[in-house]
């Protein structure tokens, strides 16, 4: 469904006659909607094995997410790209509108990954204050 | 043609389409003055089956591209929590009764359902209270949804990329 969203939002904003400036990859999810703990562990690790070959052939200037926890793996191997002096990724997380006063569990792992973390309820900037308010985005 | 709709996104709300399809939120509907229900029902299992008779007309979908026509012509929308459904709404000025799902892990979408009352935009309720709120709700209460600010966090994007000082 988001792919056809997005197909259809790059179609209306792209200029007739020249070649599409996007492409569509796809990875596994880390995780179901509530699915098991333990078993997330293993779907995260299976969805690392997509994620970071595709991040490294891409090798990204930037990756923007917001979670849910399908972007962890993603995250990790772009930092991992970094670490290994293969490419410095700049990695911004927003946290969803949803989160007003806890942060997901995407956003408490990410809180530590990522160079921006970026939230939209002032609670959680008074929280966390090494994160970036800016308002509401929607 | 007074029209309610109901969405529960993307994912399944048995509970929430089982309970206003039950004839004591359907009769209090009807006394409101309502005599149309829409049901975007996603991937749920429980499908009532669509009727149209003089009085009261109900409609009932999985899914479509864009919920925009069916919110534009809904007098009052009743979601699930989700962000995308109870945005889309406010920004288009509905009337909102949102039925929080406690069968959700850690129950999030509740964060969201309870800020947005805090700040007057809409009502929320579970499945067992939503028969009461629509009998004593009063819409007229409810205030406009201010739009968010996108253009702050492109310009926050820019600069971080090195695309704008």
């Amino acid at each position: 469904m988001s792919a056809k969203k997005i197909e259809s939002f790059e179609h209306a904003r792209t200029k007739r006659d020249s070649p599409p400036e996007h492409c569509l990859h796809r990875i596994p999810r880390s995780r179901e909607v509530r699915q098991s703990w333990l078993s997330s562990v293993f779907t995260t690790l299976h969805s690392m094995w997509f994620s970071f070959p595709l991040v490294y052939h891409l090798k990204p200037d930037l990756v923007l997410c917001n979670g849910p926890g399908t972007c962890v793996p993603i995250c990790v191997s772009a930092l991992l790209l970094g670490i290994l002096g293969i490419k410095k990724v700049i990695i911004v997380y927003v946290e969803s509108i949803c989160r007003v006063e806890t942060l997901s569990l995407s956003g408490k792992i990410l809180f530590h990954l990522s160079d921006y973390f970026i939230v939209q309820w002032p609670a959680l900037k008074e929280k966390y204050p090494k994160s970036v308010y800016l308002g509401r985005i929607v | 043609m007074k029209s309610a709709f109901v969405t529960v996104g993307t994912t399944s709300f048995d509970e929430l389409v089982a309970c206003v399809v039950a004839n004591d939120s359907l009769q209090i509907l009807k006394s409101l003055g309502y005599n149309r229900l829409v049901l975007q029902i996603g991937r749920g299992t429980v499908v009532p089956e669509s009727f149209s008779s003089d009085s009261f007309t109900l409609d009932v979908y999985r899914y479509k591209d864009s919920l925009k026509e069916d919110l534009q012509q809904a007098d009052l929308v009743i979601s699930h929590a989700g962000a995308g459904s109870c945005l889309e709404s406010l920004e288009k000025g509905k009337p909102l009764v949102v039925v929080v799902n406690e069968k959700l892990m850690n129950n999030h979408q509740f964060e969201l359902a309870k800020q947005l009352h805090k700040e007057g935009h809409l009502f929320y309720c579970t499945c067992s209270t939503l028969p009461g709120l629509l009998q004593s709700m009063d819409l007229s209460t409810l205030k406009c949804y201010p739009p968010g600010q996108p253009e702050k966090f492109s310009a926050f994007l820019d600069k971080v990329v090195g695309l704008q000082k």
